[in-house]
């Protein structure tokens, strides 16, 4: 579980974050929604320290992330970003990453073991060779999952994962880390931008509107009103099939 | 995780890391290969038989003198250097994330280079020796740490100029470069203002040092470049996962709980230090760790763990094939090495800017 009370963010004097608060549940996967500019991904990375916020306190599983020490932060909170560099790493070794704020001297077996399974799991076993600039985009967004994964994280945070994909690949991926969320309990944040996959994939919806949180909650906080609040585009939302979908304009 | 069962994919991946292995074993091999054709390789030519006889202690008195005196400091130093340079391009194009930084290419050298030509024609750190030619007049080292104090501030002062370059939005590998060169022509400016100043000899000597020799390194000097490079080694090689996160971009090794903000600046004041003292006392020997580290990069790849090993011992023994045909290829004349790594390491260079993309 992550509890985030009153995180505030500022570039010099311009104010990006203000008084953002929320809680997620473990295995809940939370929906980080707002228009560009609106400071989601400058959120998430406040929340592991990767920016330091000018306030606020963040709680994993009742303990204050400020009180944690950068390996046991990375033991705790793990991060996909939203563009990956490129390098000649293999997917086996980019993998094998993940497991650094856990090694001391050298990479135990079990190290080894869990990479492999993790790389299984994520379809990508006959590529484990290959070098990351040989993948295509979701290939490479799968990898930074299975990376993030074997930290063993309790929180999940992705900055807009799906962004460089197609749908095909876009809703494999959201499957893949919503059956991985929901079997190992973490809690996922998800930065997206297209509102469908986030009602399809996500528990909870935090909306972020000029850095400060507008509403967070349920299925129910994705309706027409807000939409047009925090976007600024009118827009219809209906049931098919007994589910929710967003039609902008 | 306990759901997730033992797999064979973790084997087919200890096969591949047991091929790097294999690359750095085959690495250190032809870096002793070198060595002993260095041994071998002179005016009066020894054969291999005598070259291990007299490594062992055994043979006659002068090729004793010939292996141990003469060219065994040239080795030793070739191999010191060599290291110290490689290890520098490695790190720097890693923590910077610019496959064309060196300490040559970046100016660290050139800083290093000024602040050592300063104290020796200002604070006469060196004094000028007949060099046995009859033509030329040759450069001893008489005070060695100061020398080195003062190469050490200029590569600094590079250093501190590169760091606050690379942080700012929009400098791109080739942008980076060009502040090298702007670095590298003002430091020029300084040491030929300082020579202005100096009597003709002393500026043939600094002249003649800029060139770049392995020849004017003694065992003290050769012992204290092993030490730091060895520190520097071990330094390195304990941040080598940080570095390997690093890869992925700063703001995945932050969350991987790599300290950036510490590790980048510190990595930069080690790579200075190695690389200006090697300058203080070889002189400017341009690019070996550019290329040395991008001829790695494609046998293992980007994994520091092997690539800095690698890096160094390729290096090594660049640095000693130079010097073998430094020494052969217009005999008796030993002609400055710097000059011949230049041609080496020019063209990869131009061709790593055309290509322009992020590894070699």
């Amino acid at each position: 579980m992550i509890e985030i009370q009153h995180i505030a963010f500022s570039y010099g004097d311009h104010a990006i974050l203000h008084d953002v608060s929320f809680t997620a549940q473990a295995g809940e996967c939370v929906g980080i929604l707002g228009n560009n500019g609106a400071g989601k991904s400058t959120f998430i990375t406040c929340l592991n320290r990767i920016r330091i916020p000018a306030a606020g306190e963040i709680w994993v599983d009742g303990k204050s992330v400020q009180s944690m020490s950068r390996r046991e932060l990375a033991q705790t909170i793990a991060y996909v970003a939203q563009a990956n560099e490129m390098s000649q790493a293999t997917v086996f070794d980019c993998v094998l990453l993940g497991r650094k704020p856990y090694l001391k001297w050298g990479v135990s077996p079990k190290d080894l073991e869990l990479c492999a399974a993790m790389i299984r799991k994520v379809g990508l076993e006959k590529l484990q060779l290959r070098n990351l600039d040989e993948l295509s985009g979701g290939e490479l967004q799968k990898v930074m999952l299975a990376r993030a994964l074997v930290q063993q994280p309790k929180v999940l945070l992705l900055d807009e994962p799906t962004s460089s994909l197609d749908p095909r690949n876009q809703y494999e991926m959201l499957a893949l880390v919503r059956q991985i969320a929901k079997e190992q309990g973490i809690t996922v944040l998800i930065v997206l931008h297209d509102l469908n996959l986030a009602l399809r994939y996500c528990d909870r919806f935090y909306f972020l509107k000029d850095g400060t949180g507008y509403r967070y909650g349920g299925e129910e906080t994705v309706d027409a009103q807000t939409i047009e609040s925090v976007y600024g585009i009118p827009a219809q939302v209906m049931r098919v099939e007994n589910r929710k979908f967003v039609m902008i304009g | 995780m306990e759901h997730l069962s033992s797999p064979p994919t973790s084997q087919a991946y200890r096969h591949y890391i047991a091929g790097k292995w294999y690359v750095l074993l085959a690495m250190l091999l032809v870096t002793l290969a070198a060595a002993l054709a260095s041994l071998m390789a002179g005016s009066s030519g020894l054969p291999l038989t005598q070259v291990i006889g007299a490594l062992l202690g055994l043979g006659d008195p002068q090729s004793l003198t010939i292996v141990w005196n003469v060219r065994m400091p040239r080795v030793a130093t070739a191999i010191v250097v060599g290291i110290a340079l490689s290890m520098c391009g490695c790190i720097m194009q890693n923590v910077l994330r610019n496959p064309l930084a060196s300490a040559s290419t970046l100016g660290v050298s050139q800083g290093a280079s000024f602040g050592a030509a300063v104290s020796i024609i200002c604070l006469g750190a060196g004094s000028q020796i007949n060099s046995g030619s009859g033509s030329a007049a040759a450069l001893t080292i008489t005070q060695p740490y100061l020398v080195t104090l003062c190469a050490f501030l200029g590569g600094m002062i590079t250093t501190v100029v590169i760091l606050a370059l690379s942080r700012l939005r929009g400098m791109t590998p080739s942008t980076m470069v060009l502040a090298g060169v702007a670095i590298s022509a003002a430091f020029s400016g300084g040491t030929t203002l300082v020579q202005y100043f100096a009597d003709d000899v002393m500026v043939a000597t600094v002249v003649y040092w800029t060139f770049g020799s392995l020849g004017r390194a003694g065992w003290s000097e050769i012992a204290l470049i092993g030490l730091l490079c060895l520190l520097a080694f071990l330094f390195f090689f304990f941040h080598r996962w940080n570095y390997n996160a690093l890869e992925s971009g700063i703001h995945t090794a932050k969350s991987l709980g790599v300290p950036v903000e510490v590790l980048v600046p510190s990595s930069l004041v080690v790579c200075a230090l190695i690389s200006s003292v090697s300058v203080a006392f070889v002189g400017c020997i341009n690019f070996i760790g550019l290329i040395a580290c991008h001829m790695m990069r494609r046998l293992v790849g980007n994994d520091v763990r092997f690539l800095l090993p690698c890096t160094a011992l390729c290096g090594a023994a660049l640095l000693l094939v130079s010097d073998i045909i430094c020494r052969t290829l217009v005999p008796p004349t030993v002609l400055p090495i710097g000059a011949l790594t230049s041609f080496l390491g020019a063209p990869l260079f131009l061709y790593l800017i055309i290509r322009g993309g992020r590894t070699a």
